[in-house]
C-alpha cells in the first residue's frame, strides 16, 4: 500500500478509536453534574450513591481518552508535516488553546473530583465535577474549531510562500460551521452517555439486581436521551446537513447518492451506489423529500454529482454513502425508542415493561457506532480535500515518512489498542457486577487505598 | 516577537521537565525503594493526584510550540517520527500502569503493573534525554526543511546520524539519572517512614554519578558540536548557567545530609531548569541545527508563524497561564504535606 493510504488509515484508526472515549465522557460529564445536582437539592444518599458509581466508569473512560488522545496532537507533525507546515499558523491555535484552556483544568479538577469528596464540602466536590464538565466541552469545542476549518476555511490569509494564517482571531472562533457541528456533535455525545447510562439501569431491573439505582439510571437515561435525540435531529442535524448543502455540495450528493441534479430530488433510504454506472442499486425511495429536507419545498433542485468536476468528487463514495445512512438510519431508531420509553415512564410502566428493557438495555452499542459513522460522514465527505478547495488530502503528508515505518507504527498502535479494549472491558464489566453500593462503600472505606 | 515565544516555549518545556521529571523519576526509583505493597500505594499516592497535570504541560508545550513556529513542528515531529510514536506507547503504558494498579487487590495484577511503571519510566526519561541531545547535535535537514531520522546509525554524530550514537545515548543515561534523583527526592518529601530512608539514600547513591555525567556533558557538548559554545564566548557572563548547575548540583546534597527534603527537591529543580537553560541558550536563536551541507538551520526567524496570530496569542496565553498556575496551587495546596503511611484521604 502506498505511504498516502498509511498515513490516512494510521489517522482514521487512531482518531475513530480515540472518539470512543471522549464521545462517552463529555455527555456522562454533564449526567454527573446533574446527579451531583439532585443529591444536593433532595438530599437522598442514593444520588451520591450513583453519582460515585458513574465516576468511577468515567474516570476510566476518561484516561483511555486521555492516552488515545495524546497520539493526536503528535500525528498531525508526525504524519501529516506538509499539512501542518502550511496550516499551523492557523489551527495551531485552537489546538494550542484546547491544552491550556481545557487539559490543565480537567486534570486538576478530576484528581479533585476523585480524590476530594472527603476533603471537600458538598459544593466544593460539585464544583470540581462542574469544572470537569466544562473542562471536556471546551475540549471538544477547540477540536470541533479546528476540524471546521479544514471543512469550511474562513478568517485567513495566505502568505507568499503558501502558508496559511489566521487573518481574524474572531472569525476563526464564530466560523458558523464550527457552531453548527459543535451542536450537532455534543448531542451526540449526550445520546451515548444516555444510552449507556438507561442500558445500565435496564439491566439491573432486568436481573432485578441493585433496583432503585436501576430505575434512577433508566428515569436520567430516558430523560436525558429523548431530549438529545431530538435535539439531535432537530434543529441541529437538520440547519448543519442545509449549510453542508450550501458549502459542500459534492459531499451532501455524495451521501444522498444524488448522481443527477434533479428538481423534486427523492431521499433514498436504501441501495448501493454504483459508482461506475453512476445509480443507485437496488433503491428504496421517497420521492421529492430530499428538495424539501434541505430546502423546504418539494421542487426545489438539488445539485446531484454530475455538476462537479469528478476529481472533487468524494473519494471513496460508497463508505461516504453508508456512513451517511448508517448514522441517519440510527438516529432514527434512537428517537424511537426513547420516544416509546418516554411515554412509558410519564405513564408510569416503564420499569416493568421487560419487552422494551431489553431493546435498551441491546442498544447501547448502537449510539457509539452512529457518532463514528457521523464523523466518517464528515470527514469522508470533505474528501478529496485536506482543507476544503484549498488543500488535497495527497499535498498534506509527510512525504519523508516511508510507507514502511508509518505501517510500522499503525501494527504498534493496533496491538497497543488492543491491550487498552481488554483492559476497558474487564474494568468496566467489573464495576457494572459490583454494582453501584459496593463502589460506593470501597471508595467510603478504602479511598486512600491506592492512586 | 519570535523571541518572547522562543522563551515560552522553553519556558513551558522547563515546566514539564521538573514536574512530570518527579513523577517519572519516582518511577524510576520506584521498585527500587518502594518494596512493600503499603510503601508501593505511598509511593503512587504521592504522584496520585499530581501526574495527569504535569504531563500536560508537554501537550501544552506542544500545542504551543504548533501554533508559534509551524515548520519547527512540522520537521521535527515528522523527522523525529520512530522515536516520538515509542514515546507515545511508553506515555500510554505509564499512565495505564499508574491509574490501573489499584483496580484489583490481586497480587499478581499489582505486580505487572509495577513492573510496567518503572519499564516505562526509565525508557522515557532515556527518550527524553536523547531526545534532547538530538536537538544539541543537530539533524541533516534537507533542502526542503525536511529530514527522517533512523535509529540509529553507526553510532557517530557527523553528517549521517541516527537517534542514537554515543552522544545521545549519553543524554539519556544523563537524564536518567538526573530523573531518578529528582524523583527520589521529591518520595523523600512526600512521604515517611521506611519508604522515605530509602528514597533519600537511593538519591545519595545516584547523586556522583550524575555529577559524573554533568561534568563529561559540557566538554562532549562540543565534541558533538563545536558551534554550541558560540552563544557564551560571545557573552561571557552566561558562563553563570554552568555555575549554577554546579550550584543546584551542590545545594542538593548538602541539603540531603542536612536533612532539609524541600531545599533538597528544590535544588534538583533547579539543576534541571538551568541544564534546560544551559542547553537552550547555547541553541538561540536557532530552533533546530542542521549538520551536513544541504540544508539550513530552523531559526525562529524562518519558524515563525504569522504576526496577527502571535499578537493574539500572547492574550489568551497569558491568561490560560495565569489560570493554569492557580489552578496547580489549588492542588498542591489541598494536598500539601506527606503522604500518610495508613491509607487516608488520596486515591480512588
Amino acid at each position: 500500500m502506498d505511504a498516502l493510504s498509511l498515513h490516512r488509515i494510521h489517522f482514521a484508526f487512531t482518531v475513530t478509536y480515540h472518539y470512543l472515549f471522549p464521545q462517552l465522557t463529555m455527555g456522562l460529564a454533564l449526567l454527573i453534574v446533574v446527579i451531583k445536582s439532585l443529591a444536593i437539592k433532595t438530599g437522598e444518599e442514593k444520588y451520591d450513591i450513583a453519582a460515585r458509581f458513574w465516576a468511577k466508569i468515567f474516570a476510566v473512560n476518561f484516561l483511555l481518552g486521555v492516552v488515545t488522545g495524546i497520539p493526536m496532537e503528535f500525528q498531525f507533525g508526525t504524519n501529516w508535516s506538509e499539512f501542518s507546515r502550511r496550516t499551523g499558523g492557523v489551527i495551531g491555535m485552537p489546538l494550542a488553546m484546547e491544552g491550556i484552556f481545557s487539559f490543565f483544568l480537567e486534570s486538576a479538577f478530576l484528581g479533585l473530583f476523585l480524590f476530594g469528596e472527603k476533603r471537600l464540602s458538598r459544593w466544593m466536590h460539585w464544583w470540581s465535577a462542574f469544572l470537569v464538565f466544562v473542562g471536556s466541552w471546551i475540549s471538544g469545542f477547540f477540536i470541533i474549531i479546528t476540524d471546521a476549518w479544514m471543512q469550511h476555511p474562513v478568517a485567513y490569509h495566505v502568505t507568499p510562500n503558501g502558508t496559511y494564517e489566521v487573518s481574524s482571531f474572531w472569525g476563526l472562533m464564530l466560523n458558523p460551521w464550527a457552531w453548527l457541528q459543535y451542536a450537532h456533535n455534543m448531542c451526540g455525545s449526550v445520546v451515548t452517555a444516555s444510552f449507556v447510562m438507561a442500558s445500565v439501569g435496564a439491566l439491573y431491573l432486568l436481573l432485578r439486581r441493585n433496583e432503585v439505582y436501576g430505575r434512577t439510571f433508566l428515569k436520567l437515561g430516558v430523560i436525558s436521551g429523548v431530549i438529545s435525540c431530538i435535539m439531535m435531529i432537530f434543529p441541529t442535524g437538520d440547519l448543519h446537513a442545509k449549510y453542508m448543502a450550501k458549502h459542500q455540495p459534492a459531499a451532501v450528493a455524495g451521501m444522498e447518492g444524488l448522481f443527477n441534479s434533479e428538481a423534486g430530488a427523492p431521499l433514498v433510504l436504501l441501495g448501493q451506489p454504483d459508482v461506475e454506472a453512476q445509480k443507485i442499486d437496488n433503491p428504496i425511495v421517497v420521492n421529492k423529500v430530499l428538495s424539501f429536507l434541505i430546502y423546504g419545498t418539494t421542487t426545489a433542485e438539488v445539485q446531484g454529482l454530475n455538476q462537479i468536476p469528478r476529481d472533487q468528487w468524494p473519494t471513496t463514495l460508497p463508505l461516504l454513502f453508508y456512513a451517511y445512512h448508517i448514522m441517519a438510519g440510527l438516529g432514527t431508531y434512537f428517537l424511537l425508542l426513547m420516544g416509546l420509553a418516554a411515554l412509558l415512564l410519564w405513564r408510569g410502566s416503564l420499569f416493568t415493561a421487560r419487552w422494551l428493557l431489553w431493546p435498551i438495555l441491546l442498544s447501547f452499542p448502537l449510539p457509539y457506532i452512529a457518532n463514528t459513522a457521523g464523523w466518517m460522514t464528515a470527514e469522508i465527505g470533505r474528501q478529496p480535500w485536506l482543507v476544503y478547495g484549498l488543500i488535497r488530502t495527497s499535498q498534506g503528508y509527510s512525504t519523508h515518512v516511508g510507507a514502511g515505518s508509518s505501517l510500522f507504527t499503525l501494527l504498534g498502535f493496533l496491538g497497543m489498542y488492543a491491550v487498552l479494549s481488554i483492559l476497558w472491558i474487564v474494568l468496566v464489566y467489573n464495576f457494572i457486577q459490583d454494582g453501584p453500593i459496593a463502589a460506593s462503600v470501597e471508595a467510603a472505606t478504602n479511598s486512600g487505598e491506592a492512586a | 516577537m519570535g523571541t518572547l515565544w522562543f522563551w515560552i516555549v522553553a519556558l513551558m518545556l522547563v515546566a514539564y521537565v521538573v514536574l512530570d521529571g518527579f513523577d517519572i523519576g519516582v518511577g524510576i526509583a520506584y521498585l527500587f525503594v518502594a518494596r512493600t505493597e503499603p510503601e508501593r500505594q505511598q509511593a503512587m499516592r504521592s504522584i496520585g493526584p499530581f501526574w495527569d497535570g504535569n504531563e500536560v504541560w508537554l501537550l501544552a508545550a506542544g500545542g504551543t510550540l504548533f501554533f508559534a513556529f509551524p515548520l519547527l513542528y512540522a520537521s521535527a515531529f515528522s523527522g523525529f517520527y520512530l522515536p516520538l510514536m515509542i514515546v507515545l506507547w511508553l506515555l500510554i503504558l505509564r499512565a495505564v500502569s499508574i491509574e490501573l494498579r489499584s483496580h484489583s487487590a490481586e497480587p499478581l495484577w499489582r505486580t505487572f503493573f509495577d513492573a510496567l511503571f518503572t519499564f516505562s519510566s526509565v525508557l522515557l526519561a532515556i527518550f527524553y534525554g536523547a531526545a534532547l541531545a538530538n536537538v544539541v547535535r543537530g539533524v541533516p535537514i534537507g533542502a526542503d526543511d525536511y529530514f527522517f531520522l533512523p535509529l540509529w546509525t553507526n553510532w557517530q554524530p557527523g553528517a549521517h546520524p541516527g537517534i542514537l550514537d554515543w552522544y545521545t545515548v549519553t543524554g539519556g543515561v544523563l537524564a536518567l539519572v538526573a530523573l531518578s534523583v529528582h524523583g527520589s527526592l521529591y518520595l523523600a518529601l512526600k512521604t515517611e517512614g521506611d519508604l522515605e530512608q530509602r528514597a533519600r539514600s537511593f538519591a545519595m547513591k545516584a547523586w556522583p554519578l550524575l555529577l559524573v555525567l554533568t561534568l563529561a556533558g559540557l566538554p562532549l557538548t562540543v565534541l558533538a558540536r563545536p558551534h554550541s559554545l558560540d552563544s557564551y564566548v560571545a557573552h561571557p557572563v552566561l558562563f553563570v548557567i554552568p555555575c549554577a548547575v554546579l550550584a543546584s548540583l551542590l545545594v542538593v546534597v548538602l541539603a540531603t545530609r542536612r536533612g532539609s527534603a524541600m531545599t533538597a527537591f528544590l535544588g534538583s529543580s533547579a539543576y534541571l531548569a538551568t541544564m534546560m537553560a544551559g542547553a537552550v541558550i547555547g541553541l538561540f536563536p536557532v530552533l533546530l541545527p542542521a549538520v551536513g551541507s544541504e540544508g539550513r538551520d530552523i531559526t525562529i526567524a524562518n519558524a515563525l508563524a504569522g504576526s496577527h496570530t502571535l499578537h493574539v496569542g500572547l492574550v489568551w496565553w497569558t491568561f490560560g497561564i495565569l489560570l493554569a498556575i492557580l489552578y496547580f496551587s489549588i492542588i498542591h495546596w489541598l494536598f500539601r504535606g506527606k503522604v500518610a503511611q495508613t491509607a487516608e484521604g488520596y486515591g480512588h
